[in-house]
């Protein structure tokens, strides 16, 4: 039936799955999501030797057969044969980490117990070397009974001999385990059995792990180790907005000359202005936010890979306790910088359900990169470029500020969540903090790859249609002479209606009129703002008049304040709210959300509207 | 042998092993990680960093591994000094 046989690769969190696996399938590798959980499904082909394809699929990581959290259910699930998210596997590649054996090896134990073919990579062997402690695999593979190919996923060392190894098993599917039988159950007596077969398998050990040690002493030291975060952090930042310049520079260009080409090959019309007013002034205008998402996507998967975000989370995790969570939350929170469903994606490793409800609620007042060009053209527009105390730019301290609106807004509501809805005993924070690796280079452009992938289907998909629907409501029904398209269009008729909600915040038709789209994705408030004024442009009917322009024509001060004050807390992403919807398993606590956020946005916009107004701006 | 020394109070950097863990005093996933993560009587351990000021949490290395973990937890780790070695 199936043409390819199944590979599952599975092992504990930090044995370098991910690198072995992206060693073994190069870029011909699949991201997709188990039906029903949101367990990332990461699958990949491979070729042996003699050609016969394999289908690999990256199990999450878990550290025994006894679940915890989803991801570590779907592994259990998948190598038992259980829960129908997978057919069951034709072999496994237990990765251990070679520094970390008498851990590692207690669940490749229960894996082996499994009956299937297995080979174990003896993975990280070097950083074991490093380590000062030299293996011997084939007594680890008289003790396992199965064979072991030691490995150096990140230099493909070893790779070969797995595949080589993987097809002896899948060729032959006569199972070879009599050694270990007699698999203990209890956690404890494997645990003793594994440290037994690790003594066994050392041939000698030197206990230095200087390097590692000498790192954490400055990233975990109570005064520096705050002050490097920080630093990071601020570095981060930086490179979101300065180094991400040129490239867009780049894309607008090419969205000017395509638009550009267009208007000169093609007759004024329905078309064109479907073209140009609808699909290029929308896509576009997301499009140009793909270098900034990229620059801190890369930040954070470097900061993953080396290791060093765990290090992370042990330093936020007194400031995280406080408000009533984890220092895991912090990774999910970072991650929400950049977009918020990877964030609440990440929540997965979050043991506890109201430590990760809590994290999962408040992950959208994180500043996803999607606001980014909302506040960029509403500071721009209306935010003088001046220098306050000399040297600090107006323009990027009232970003800094909306930044850290979010995540004040955020500690406040975990704050109070989890005095109310989440009540309940924090669950602490327990993690294993892995060695410190290079990233590479390979690794990181993979997964940069993906998100770049993910972002630009969206921008090609659901935010293309929306500013295409929004269009299309603008453009019809026609405005006889002399009437205002978008007033007579009927967008601009349900707009109206809202304007009547919104006017006591401060908020205008035009503003009204981009929050329905914007519910698709933040950013596209931009696009529908630029749709607006491209359609209806009574002063300057050759639409040459920039968004910009048209914002200081229309739009009072206060008005911008409580629109930016508006994009802090809304809820305005159907992505979020979808992805919450999944792992939460029902709509009660994406409702609960767009709730709080909603009504915390009114609240908000309006203070600054008329706080604004009063204070005569 | 020090009586009643656990892994909240274990000073740094000093070579000790588990004793006993107090299963009762956690709640079971905690247990549950912390027999995952590899604590059992007999391991080797030492305290590598812990935050200066007040409660935050512990890095130790126990067995080959580092691990973090909050001072109530530590404190269910009962452990003993290892002898010193020979001069």
């Amino acid at each position: 039936m199936h043409a390819s046989p199944l590979v599952a690769m599975v092992g504990n969190p930090n044995a370098g799955k991910s690198a072995l696996f992206n060693a073994l399938t190069g870029a011909r590798q699949k991201v997709g999501n188990y039906p029903g959980v949101t367990v990332e499904r990461h699958s990949g082909r491979l070729s042996l030797d003699d050609g016969r394809p394999v289908e690999l699929v990256d199990l999450p990581g878990t550290y025994s057969l006894d679940p915890v959290s989803a991801d570590e259910r779907v592994t259990v699930d998948v190598v038992t044969g259980r829960g129908g998210f997978e057919r069951r596997p034709d072999a496994m590649i237990v990765v251990v980490d070679a520094s970390n054996l008498d851990n590692h090896l207690r669940f490749a134990l229960q894996l082996i117990a499994l009956k299937l073919p297995v080979v174990v990579a003896l993975n990280m062997v070097d950083l074991a070397e490093r380590d000062g402690l030299t293996l011997d695999p084939d007594v680890l593979a008289r003790e396992l009974g199965v064979p072991v190919v030691p490995t150096v996923a990140v230099r493909r060392r070893g790779i070969d001999v797995l595949k080589a190894q993987l097809g002896i098993l899948l060729g032959q599917r006569v199972p070879t385990r009599d050694a270990v039988d007699a698999v203990p159950e209890e956690i404890g007596v494997l645990q003793r059995r594994a440290r037994q077969i690790a003594d066994a398998a050392t041939v000698s050990e030197t206990p230095t792990r200087r390097w590692n040690h000498a790192l954490d002493a400055v990233a975990l030291h109570p005064v520096v180790g705050p002050v490097l975060l920080v630093s990071l952090l601020f570095v981060m930042f930086q490179a979101v907005f300065t180094w991400s310049e040129a490239p867009i520079a780049v894309i607008e260009g090419g969205f000017t000359a395509l638009d550009s080409a267009i208007k000169s090959v093609m007759p004024d019309g329905f078309l064109r202005s479907l073209l140009t007013d609808g699909v290029i002034a929308g896509v576009g205008a997301v499009v140009v936010f793909l270098p900034q998402i990229l620059i801190l996507f890369a930040f954070i998967l470097v900061l993953e890979a080396s290791g060093y975000m765990v290090r992370a989370a042990f330093l936020m995790d007194r400031m995280m306790s406080r408000v009533g969570l984890s220092g895991r939350a912090f990774i999910p929170l970072l991650s929400s910088f950049a977009c918020a469903v990877p964030g609440i994606m990440a929540t997965r490793t979050i043991n506890d359900e109201k430590d990760r409800l809590t994290t999962i609620l408040i992950a959208p007042l994180m500043t996803c990169s999607a606001r980014l060009p909302v506040y960029t053209i509403i500071i721009g527009a209306f935010i003088p470029n001046t220098r306050v105390a000399g040297f600090v730019g107006l323009q990027g301290l009232v970003l800094l500020v909306l930044y850290l609106l979010g995540i004040l807004g955020a500690f406040i509501a975990a704050l109070v969540l989890r005095r109310t809805v989440t009540q309940g005993a924090s669950s602490g924070f327990m993690m294993e903090m892995p060695k410190y690796q290079m990233p590479r280079f390979r690794d990181v452009a993979i997964g940069l790859w993906q998100r770049a992938y993910i972002f630009l289907k969206r921008a090609g998909t659901t935010i293309a249609l929306t500013t295409v629907i929004l269009w299309a409501l603008l453009s019809f029904p026609k405005a006889p002479e002399g009437q205002s398209q978008v007033n007579y269009s009927v967008a601009g008729r349900i707009a109206n209606g809202i304007e009547v909600a919104v006017r006591p915040i401060g908020f205008n038709r035009d503003i009204a009129l981009a929050l329905i789209p914007a519910m698709a994705a933040r950013e596209v408030a931009v696009a529908a703002i630029g749709t607006v004024y491209a359609v209806d442009d009574p002063e300057d009917a050759k639409g040459e008049r920039t968004i910009v322009d048209n914002l200081r024509h229309r739009w009072t001060l206060p008005t911008a304040l409580a629109f930016l004050m508006w994009f802090v807390f809304a809820p305005q992403c159907i992505s979020t709210i979808a992805v919450t919807r999944r792992e939460t398993n029902g709509w009660k606590w994406p409702l609960f959300m767009i709730g709080y956020l909603f009504a915390a946005a009114y609240i908000m916009a309006g203070l600054t509207y008329w706080l604004a107004v009063a204070v005569g701006l | 042998m020090t009586a009643n020394l656990n892994l909240e109070t274990l000073p740094r950097h000093q070579a000790a092993t588990v004793d006993s863990i107090e299963w009762t005093r956690l709640a079971t996933p905690e247990a549950r990680r912390l027999r995952e993560l590899g604590f059992d009587a007999g391991v080797s351990i030492e305290v590598l960093h812990r935050a200066r000021f007040g409660g935050g949490p512990i890095a130790c290395r126990i067995g080959r591994m580092t691990v973090a973990l909050r001072r109530a937890v530590a404190g269910a780790v009962r452990v003993s000094l290892d002898p010193l070695p020979a001069e």
